[in-house]
């Protein structure tokens, strides 16, 4: 078994506890980007060289469980999620170790992530900048208004991470707004594009490694829930808390 | 007032690498001598606020004071959410800059009056607001912010350029600037570019003393009352709505503040919002919707 398999093991099981702990909402939105997560936090976040955004804050979930295997923070502090008075908010939050940017409202995470690719191009920096957004989260304007500042400056240091689960809050994207084809939208504003399996670690490590003269756009084709069958692309689980038999039955699941 | 603001930025540039301007495209006649003097610090980030307060977020986070710079409600409502979770939250060394306080833009209507901008910088914990009112105030407020990077507001008059000859040693947020100073028992209290207004209620008000604050916010409102509590008569100015306003702000000092037996009468000049939808020069709107 690969290390990053293994944390994604690892981390999927800490989200069902945790998320049936808390009662929390989101599970599918977080076990959709653990193999992302995984193999950008063991190859590249393991310092603080590198920059990442969650933009997709309520994915928060997946992130801190990845914190806590990462030893930047205890067991103790995961079990306090969504509690009263606790750090770890039900949306990434700055006040936790290892968490450079709060989000929670989608739009935010892409523009600061210029900002930080943008000041270490100032400071002639070989650092890389890392956004996750989640496809849902294209329908804010922001980001298109991002894009167009990205590659008019090259911010080649800067790669922006799609989650394409094909879910958004209450209906498949699909129904939504459309936003394909989502390929040529990228590169039509100048961005290098590639689309990747967003649960195959050797895909994401090649992809992630692939320089760029543009920025580059990686599209991670996921499924949302991933991992647990009666939660796999469903839009019920972007909402629905666990209850102790679906607890059980999700955690037999997860291989 | 855009002119001078523009000196000073390029003077602090030069001794300090870390000042960089980020302009929504706007600023035409004003930004350029910055520009032309530090090309690697000078962005224009489009017709795009939301990205452009993202963006100074971001290289705020990296150690950058950044100042971004735009007209009336641009720099402020269309990115209302970026200034709070981005800029105040998170602490940010972050300089929202928006040129045409009150009705600067009076003839350009509705979109360009800027005339809820206190109700809603104010609302933000760590943001300073700064609303100088003369050119000596503009440098003072400027250098406070120099020295003590943060999230902050400066709201500029489009075209005051207002000298004064009183000498302002220091400046601190909630401190009072005084420009007559008699020990009357009453006394206005303005802030930002309503000076001339100020100037021409005193001729009326002889036994009024008056003071502006330059710098102000939520976390300096506490420290109003020892000062306010001198007088018999409080009269505030402001060229905003009263809704959120300086004079809200002021008169907030007072509430649920323990075993203090005031006297005090507290009145207030503002807009009034009947001006929403006229145009005219800033001075025909001042004085026929209150700053009389």
């Amino acid at each position: 078994m690969t290390i990053y398999k293994s944390l994604s093991l690892k981390v999927r099981k800490s989200i069902l506890k945790i998320a049936y702990l808390s009662q929390a909402s989101h599970i599918g939105s977080s076990l959709s980007i653990v193999d992302i997560l995984s193999v950008l936090y063991i190859k590249y976040l393991k310092s603080k060289k590198n920059s990442f955004i969650l933009s997709k804050g309520h994915g928060c979930l997946a992130q801190y469980c990845i914190l806590k295997e990462m030893g930047f923070i205890s067991e103790k502090i995961l079990k306090t999620f969504g509690k009263n008075n606790t750090i770890l908010m039900s949306h990434a939050s700055h006040k936790v170790p290892g968490i450079e940017f709060s989000t929670g409202s989608l739009g935010h995470g892409l523009p600061v992530s210029a900002g930080i690719a943008l000041a270490n191009k100032i400071n002639k920096s070989k650092s890389r900048v890392f956004v996750l957004l989640s496809d849902g989260e294209l329908n804010e304007g922001s980001n298109w208004e991002s894009f167009l500042f990205c590659s008019h400056h090259n911010l080649n240091n800067l790669t922006v991470i799609i989650d394409y689960n094909k879910i958004q809050s209450i209906d498949f994207v699909k129904n939504t707004l459309k936003i394909e084809p989502l390929k040529m939208k990228f590169e039509s504003f100048g961005c290098r594009v590639l689309n990747v399996d967003g649960h195959n670690h050797k895909k994401l490590l090649k992809v992630f490694s692939t320089q760029s003269l543009k920025p580059l756009v990686i599209i991670a084709n996921t499924t949302k829930g991933k991992g647990v069958k009666f939660m796999e692309n469903t839009v019920m689980w972007h909402y629905k808390s666990l209850g102790l038999s679906d607890y059980k039955k999700a955690v037999k699941e997860i291989k | 007032m855009r002119k001078l603001f523009i000196e000073e930025l390029i003077k602090q540039a030069e001794k300090n690498k870390k000042i960089i301007l980020i302009v929504g495209d706007l600023g035409y006649g004003v930004i350029e001598p910055f520009k032309k003097k530090f090309p690697e610090r000078f962005y224009n980030a489009g017709v795009a606020e939301q990205s452009m307060v993202g963006l100074a977020s971001g290289l705020a986070l990296k150690g950058f004071h950044v100042f971004i710079y735009s007209i009336a409600n641009f720099s402020t409502f269309r990115c209302a959410e970026q200034i709070r979770n981005d800029i105040d939250y998170h602490k940010l060394a972050v300089t929202v800059v928006s040129v045409g306080s009150g009705l600067s833009y009076g003839n350009l209507g509705y979109s360009h009056h800027c005339i809820q901008d206190y109700s809603l910088l104010r609302s933000f914990p760590n943001t300073i607001i700064a609303a100088p009112s003369n050119n000596q105030e503009l440098i003072i407020t400027m250098n406070y912010l120099f020295k003590n990077p943060q999230p902050s507001y400066l709201r500029l008059d489009k075209s005051l350029d207002l000298n004064c000859e009183k000498k302002i040693s220091s400046i601190t947020p909630g401190k009072w600037i005084f420009y007559k100073n008699n020990k009357n028992k009453n006394i206005i209290i303005s802030t930002g570019s309503v000076m001339k207004n100020c100037k021409k209620i005193l001729k009326s008000k002889r036994n009024y003393d008056w003071a502006t604050i330059p710098m102000w916010s939520m976390k300096s409102k506490k420290s109003q009352l020892k000062k306010i509590k001198k007088y018999n008569n409080i009269l505030s100015v402001e060229n905003h709505l009263q809704d959120g306003g300086f004079g809200s702000w002021l008169n907030e000092s007072l509430i649920q503040q323990k075993s203090v037996n005031l006297n005090i009468f507290f009145r207030s000049k503002f807009l009034n919002s009947k001006v929403i939808g006229k145009v005219g020069s800033e001075d025909y709107l001042n004085k026929k919707y209150g700053l009389k």
